[in-house]
């Protein structure tokens, strides 16, 4: 999609600067865990990131989205550098956040208190209706999470976040709690749903079919502590099809980079 | 929920098992009394005509009324003053450093060891067996509400914060409705243990309640079967305070704590 290169782009909508981020283990050892990662996203790029697991991946994207702070670098978002979460963008993680006590549509409308969405009440049900409808959950509007079921309630954490605009969607694993037919489902509907609001997306996952079936471009890490170890650009139309050649040569090209 | 069979599921599998069980009780009362021939302990049927001499005189549900009502108010200070301390000391670290040790101190104290000094306090009015009510039941809630708080899911907070909601809608969307069936849960132990100390109390002083009724039909004229009759009643309306709070849980607000 974006044709340009971003990296070489001014600025880029996210620009992450050599960061870098330890942990200290129970015997007050310090484990690096990110070390050193320099990249640039550009405004509507959808950009994954793939590497092995426990290789600091959640903690990059925790950095990214301002749940944690660098030991050294900087994450800017549109040149302002990154201090806490922020509605500007949305965090989708595997385990989900979708508050149980609340309904659909309270679920929808949590994020709209701010007055730039929507001034009434009113108006907050009726554009969380809208969204309810846009992710196919029309009817379900009044139902509790726990009457859904899990690709349901991805859609429901889907349309929670596209109802407040962010820039930015950070996706961590989002769908790998799903079945692997339900996972399917949701990587074309959040294609779809893009294709109506462009976002800048964040992929993070282990699944490098995903990866190639939606991203931009990858950025494949290494273990810990984690770097970029490789970069590819998709460069296919969309739909795409995993099984075609191109893919498959991706596919195998990014597996190599993890070893595999 | 805990068996699969679908025949204990409807209200004849709820019933009718502990009716029985009752009625062995009961029968079994019955067969040693005969057989015994005692002189001083009543037969169900003696205790039944000497409840319903108390019914057909009004008392009976004077002393009801008189303990209910002293459990109402100190049950319902209790849970004023244990739902905002304990939402605050659950949320705020130092607050909860600072007054748990003493909460823990004064929790395992009986609520009877309280008398002579809530006597001295308040006199034999209706105060005292209030205070003893307010401090048997306040401790539970409170610890139950500060577990609530901790116990609230990582993931949720997050979300909130990601969406930068003001602190008034997290705490009424969020922190409140995420606690609330650890309170319910609270009121639960409360009620069980006020109603427990409010007859206890109205042994000691007082001139009515269900305690008071007790010990009177004892030292005027040795009226055992009264004394059984109230027995009998304190365990029925215990029963049925139980099962009212149990209503709250049926809650629409509450039901994903008892759903999975």
């Amino acid at each position: 999609m974006s044709v340009e290169n971003p990296q070489a782009a001014a600025g880029g909508k996210i620009v992450v600067d050599a960061i870098r981020k330890a942990f200290t283990d129970a015997r007050g050892k310090q484990l690096p865990v990110v070390g050193g990662i320099s990249l640039a996203v550009a405004e509507g790029e959808f950009l994954a990131i793939v590497g092995p697991s426990g290789c600091g991946k959640s903690t990059l994207m925790n950095m990214l989205a301002g749940f944690e702070q660098p030991d050294a670098g900087g994450v800017r978002i549109d040149g302002r550098v990154v201090t806490a979460p922020s509605p500007k963008g949305i965090v989708i993680s595997q385990q989900g956040s979708v508050f149980p006590w609340l309904t659909v549509q309270q679920n929808l409308m949590f994020g709209l208190n701010g007055t730039e969405h929507a001034e009434t009440a009113q108006e907050r049900a009726e554009l969380a209706d809208h969204y309810a409808a846009m992710v196919g959950l029309k009817g379900f509007e009044n139902a509790y999470p726990h009457e859904l079921s899990g690709g349901m309630l991805k859609r429901v954490e889907l349309a929670r976040a596209f109802i407040v605009k962010p820039e930015i969607l950070y996706l961590d694993e989002p769908f790998s709690a799903l079945d692997a037919l339900m996972n399917l489902r949701m990587r074309n509907e959040l294609l779809r749903i893009l294709g109506e609001e462009r976002h800048t997306v964040l992929l993070i996952t282990h699944d490098v079919e995903e990866a190639i079936y939606m991203a931009d471009r990858i950025v494949v890490l290494s273990p810990r502590p984690t770097t970029i170890q490789a970069t590819f650009e998709v460069d296919l139309p969309h739909p795409r099809r995993i099984g075609s050649p191109e893919a498959q040569a991706l596919r195998e090209a990014i597996l190599a980079e993890l070893g595999l | 929920m805990t068996s699969s069979n679908s025949r204990w599921d409807g209200w004849p599998g709820r019933v009718i098992p502990p009716m029985g069980v009752i009625g062995a009780i009961v029968a079994l009362w019955w067969w040693l009394v005969a057989r015994d021939d005692s002189a001083i302990f009543p037969t169900p049927l003696a205790v039944v005509t000497g409840a319903w001499e108390l019914v057909q005189d009004g008392t009976l549900f004077e002393h009801i009324g008189a303990s209910l009502m002293r459990v109402g108010i100190g049950f319902g200070l209790a849970l004023l003053v244990a739902i905002p301390l304990g939402l605050w000391m659950g949320w705020v670290t130092p607050a909860y450093r600072t007054l748990n040790p003493v909460f823990q101190m004064l929790r395992p104290i009986s609520p009877i060891a309280w008398i002579p000094l809530a006597i001295l306090w308040f006199g034999v009015g209706n105060l005292s067996p209030v205070f003893l009510i307010f401090i048997s039941s306040v401790f539970p809630m409170i610890v139950q509400t500060v577990s609530g708080v901790h116990t609230i899911e990582r993931r949720y907070l997050r979300a909130a914060a990601n969406f930068g909601v003001p602190r008034g809608v997290l705490f009424r969307q969020v922190v409140i409705p995420a606690v609330l069936p650890e309170v319910i849960i609270g009121m639960r132990i409360g009620i069980g243990v006020a109603w427990l100390v409010v007859v206890a109390a109205e042994m000691i002083a007082l001139h009515s309640g269900l305690g008071y009724l007790i010990m009177d039909s004892r030292n005027a004229g040795n009226r055992y079967d009264l004394v059984v009759a109230s027995m009998v009643i304190i365990g029925l309306i215990g029963l049925l305070l139980d099962g009212l709070t149990r209503l709250l849980e049926r809650l629409k607000t509450v039901r994903w704590r008892y759903v999975r």
